[in-house]
């Protein structure tokens, strides 16, 4: 559907709405989108985009989508952290694939993508 | 940077830091004029002369950094594009950078996903007041991000995913519809 007025939008929100009632919680998820000037050009807007539309996709409402600036690892960007609790897991050289499997792996599935990690802490 | 969204991201990135509530990004492009002007100007902290002045070495940064290489690639490239930069800040009061270029400049990377752009910065930031506008060629798409928000009744469009990507396509509607000649709309609530 062609979203063109604010009439549009008004409804997507009023259904939108209905859905998140039912399934009301707190965000358990963090997910962290690095965005200084390397995680620019290295792609990691294509990647936060990704992540919000298969949050949007899939109706998760648990999920905080945030940004960072540059941690010092322009080399392994796109970086994305994703925290749950005391936990924290950086994942690094991230396409918009790439993260739409984590938001899958990750969040729905609880599980941590190994091969992406670049470092943990618990 | 591949695309000139990609820089208009990066220097809301800048406002962002400097603490802003209030950003205002605005386009111009005039094809009698051969101009494509890029202007983000923010609320935030400010810099002092001296910062200003050191803002376009590519080794200085105020972040704690060895390098800082925003402001210095959009410098470098609107010089490659028969334009100029200029930055204006007064400390307390905010920041203003405007970048212009020769709109038919043959290294001048296309302006790319603006509505993605948006996309990402109003999904981060829903508490900081965007102000948007687009010419191009006397035609107009603007708005301003609270009124918006206010129009469909939500305070903080955050924590819903789906009037978020809703938002993004009604951008890239309006963006399309701009670039053929057909939108002309400012959105006041």
């Amino acid at each position: 559907m062609k979203i063109t007025s604010l009439e549009d939008l008004k409804r997507i929100k009023e259904e939108a709405q209905k859905r998140a009632l039912l399934r009301e919680g707190k965000a358990e998820y963090k997910i962290t989108v690095h965005m200084g000037t390397c995680g620019i050009a290295a792609g990691a807007r294509q990647v936060m985009a990704a992540i919000l539309d298969e949050i949007a996709k899939r109706n998760l409402t648990n999920v905080l989508v945030t940004q960072a600036g540059c941690i010092g690892l322009c080399d392994r960007e796109p970086l994305v952290s994703i925290e749950k609790g005391t936990e924290r897991v950086l994942y690094g050289d991230l396409t918009p694939e790439k993260a739409r499997q984590l938001v899958a792996s990750h969040i729905v599935n609880g599980q941590i993508v190994g091969d992406w990690v670049v470092h943990t802490e618990r | 940077m591949k695309e000139l969204s990609l820089h208009v991201l990066d220097l809301v990135e800048n406002a962002l830091r400097a603490g802003a509530r209030r950003i205002t990004i605005s386009l111009l492009e005039d094809s009698a004029r051969d101009l494509l002007e890029m202007v983000v100007e923010d609320d935030g902290k400010g810099m002092d002369e001296k910062t200003r002045q050191q803002a376009l070495n590519p080794f200085f940064s105020t972040k704690g950094k060895k390098v800082g290489l925003g402001l210095p690639l959009i410098a470098q490239l609107s010089k490659q594009c028969g334009g100029s930069l200029e930055i204006a800040s007064e400390e307390g009061k905010g920041t203003r950078v405007k970048a212009t270029f020769r709109r038919s400049h043959i290294d001048l990377p296309p302006l790319g996903n603006l509505a993605e752009t948006l996309f990402v910065l109003l999904a981060s930031h829903p508490e900081v007041e965007f102000v948007f506008s687009h010419e191009v060629d006397g035609r107009r798409f603007s708005f301003n991000s609270r009124e918006v928000f206010r129009a469909l009744g939500t305070e903080n469009p955050g924590g819903n995913p789906v009037l978020l990507s809703a938002l993004r396509d009604w951008i890239a509607y309006h963006e399309n519809t701009l670039r053929e000649g057909q939108t002309d709309e400012d959105y006041k609530s």
